[in-house]
């Protein structure tokens, strides 16, 4: 199983962390495989997921998307449904638990998009936690509505101002607290990366998304799914789908990368794509870097995804072949992002919306007895703003 | 015996280990400064490569690196300053930087052009003995130190870990958190390097958070070494001629480290 116990997927992960976060991990490590192999744990995680969160989500048969596609049958998997919009509320109950039953009360998270903020600050507001946010200044500009919403949920919203002022940065300033605090705080990192355990627990939290579409797409079609499709940026929504159809062998598996206004441009956050093997936050991963293991300053229209690094499983994926990582650039992902409000009359988050361009050029290449499931992990509300400046509606 | 060694002659001789960031303010600031930290009573010099992503660094040191960096400075230039340095200078000279920047110029190559420009060790905090194997074989036969760090809560295995395989000395943090000056000094200090002493030959360098002659004094007390790095860096910052604050600043550290010694 994978990762090993010092939390490698084959020569990716690890934990490359300043020697004050080396017993903050193992504490963290110890305390989240107590609670893994504790019922009680995973049965109040179901019940709050079924109650609070509102799962399962559905599977949905896209039929006008697919029509006009014009190929394979299109599924759905609804996490936009899910409470506050997306699937970053599963990773921030599992782990809000879990600093809960280890008794820290200080919750520090980083936030790109605000999806995963606005989560954890939801998750602290109902556990009764104090939470405080790292947002990029950039981003805060990009997600001002998120930030009005951790913000009425309690949370403290902190603008990072260093180096490219976006989820990099928001992380490298989190972990500068954690650093500080770690004794009365818990860090609820918000994808597959960082050192280990995170990308396990991150990995453990999501895979509810995979194991339902599993279930769903069998009892709805009768059979697997051809493919699955999802956004990677970290990867946690793509990890969380892909992971329960790992073993069967006939599902391919295609992650979703920005490439925001070209791969060609460095102007992108394809750290699959087009990275280098490097370690950014922790973790040894395929990371977008220039020739002297600088950290390249990434871009994507999409707030969620801009991101230099990815998760080491991800990075594993692919070098074994079992995943494949392809690019889309921002206008494609507008194009996504209109397509699917058009057809279904669902609006899509930006990040997804890079997996809904892609999943409509596959569906057009292929028979109409195939299927594909895309992972809508999140809906668009927050991006309406960014849509109307990209498309130059005035408002 | 080598050079990092010979820093801690005559016993009880407390070394006062410097920190810059190379090309901060400029490269020249590099070259001209650190025979200048050597000649007012520094016995080790370490020489901070620039990383986009400074995440175990305050403030001070995040600005100067970023600066650096806008300067061109790469691992490329850092080890041309190191050679041009070590001609004129026999301190050891100590690589600080993140692990990226290393991995990626390749450990073997950066290993060996370290070992021939004359470095002597290197620093790398976001290295933990658990993941710092490989280069620590790869420095071995380049006759160079790779030194790990201890943190004040480290527990006894790790404590027992990094004492087993540090080389030239250990570098304790003196408080849990990221570099930066500092008012205090944190009260649990001295039995952080009391549970460290017991267990380790090398000699005990303690750094974050010291930025004056007395905080430097009370430090000299218990350990081998002490180090300094943001304080510096400010003194750098002015703009104007950055040798006179420097050197007196430096100064005052070596006097306070010699009387506690003496004491």
């Amino acid at each position: 199983m994978l990762p090993d116990s010092r939390g490698y997927f084959g020569e990716y992960g690890g934990r490359f962390v300043p020697e004050t976060l080396v017993p903050v991990l193992d504490e963290l490590t110890d305390a989240y495989q107590k609670a893994r192999a504790d019922d009680a744990f995973w049965a109040e995680y179901e019940s709050l997921s079924r109650d609070y969160s509102g799962r399962p989500t559905p599977l949905y048969l896209a039929e006008k998307f697919s029509q006009h596609c014009g190929g394979a049958r299109v599924f759905l998997k609804r996490e936009d449904l899910a409470h506050t919009g997306a699937h970053k509320i599963n990773n921030a109950l599992g782990q809000g638990l879990l600093a809960r039953r280890m008794g820290k009360q200080r919750i520090i998270a980083e936030t790109g998009a605000g999806q995963h903020g606005v989560a954890t600050a939801a998750v602290c507001a109902m556990l009764g936690l104090k939470c405080i946010v790292y947002m990029g200044e950039e981003d805060i500009r990009r997600q001002s509505l998120n930030v009005f919403r951790m913000k009425l949920m309690g949370a403290e919203v902190r603008p990072v101002s260093g180096g490219s002022r976006t989820l990099k940065d928001a992380i490298n300033e989190a972990i500068r607290d954690w650093v500080t605090n770690a004794g009365d705080t818990y860090y609820l990192l918000g994808s597959v990366v960082g050192p280990y355990p995170y990308p396990l627990m991150v990995r453990d939290f999501q895979s509810v998304i995979g194991r339902e579409a599993r279930q769903q797409v069998l009892s709805q079609s009768g059979r697997l799914p051809d493919y699955i499709v999802a956004c990677v940026g970290g990867g946690s929504n793509a990890i969380g789908i892909f992971y329960p159809f790992l073993e069967d062998e006939s599902v391919r598996l295609i992650g979703v990368e920005a490439a925001g206004r070209g791969v060609g441009t460095g102007k992108h956050a394809a750290s699959l794509v087009e990275g280098k093997v490097g370690v950014l936050h922790g973790t040894k991963s395929y990371v977008l870097q220039d020739g002297h293991g600088q950290i390249m300053e990434t871009h994507s229209i999409s707030a969620g995804l801009d991101y230099p690094g990815v998760g080491p499983e991800h990075s594993y994926l692919k070098d074994t072949g079992r995943a494949s990582y392809v690019a889309v650039n921002d206008e494609e992902a507008l194009e996504g992002f209109k397509l699917l409000c058009q057809t279904e009359g669902i609006t899509p988050a930006l990040e997804p919306a890079h997996a809904l361009y892609h999943t409509a050029e596959l569906a057009r290449s292929l028979g109409g007895e195939k299927t594909i499931v895309v992972n809508l992990s999140g809906r668009g509300d927050k991006d309406m703003h960014i849509v109307m400046e990209a498309l130059g509606v005035e408002p | 015996m080598s050079r990092i060694d010979k820093a801690f002659e005559p016993p009880g001789h407390r070394a006062l280990v410097a920190y810059v960031t190379v090309g901060y303010p400029d490269i020249q600031a590099t070259l001209d400064v650190v025979p200048l930290l050597a000649s007012c009573g520094c016995d080790v010099v370490e020489l901070g490569i620039p990383f986009s992503d400074p995440l175990a660094d305050g403030v001070t040191i995040q600005k100067a690196s970023f600066h650096a960096l806008q300067n061109g400075v790469t691992p490329g230039v850092c080890l041309e300053v190191a050679g041009q340095l070590r001609q004129h200078l026999d301190i050891p000279l100590v690589f600080m930087t993140y692990f990226n920047p290393v991995f990626s110029y390749g450990l073997d190559q950066f290993a060996a052009d370290c070992a021939g420009c004359g470095v002597d060790g290197l620093i790398i905090p976001d290295l933990p003995p658990e993941e710092g194997s490989d280069l620590e074989e790869i420095t071995r036969r380049q006759g160079l130190d790779l030194i790990y760090l201890l943190s004040p809560n480290s527990t006894e295995e790790r404590i027992t870990l990094v004492t087993e395989r540090s080389r030239g000395f250990i570098y304790l943090v003196s408080v849990t958190g990221v570099t930066g000056a500092r008012d205090h000094l944190p009260p649990d200090l001295k039995a952080f390097v009391g549970s460290v002493r017991q267990k380790a030959s090398q000699p005990l360098c303690v750094g974050f958070g010291i930025s004056t002659p007395e905080q430097a004094k009370q430090v000299a007390g218990i350990a081998d070494g002490v180090i300094v790095g943001s304080r510096l860096i400010q003194l750098m910052e002015a703009g104007d001629d950055f040798r006179p604050q420097v050197s007196g600043f430096v100064k005052g550290l070596r006097k306070a480290l010699d009387e506690a010694s003496s004491a």
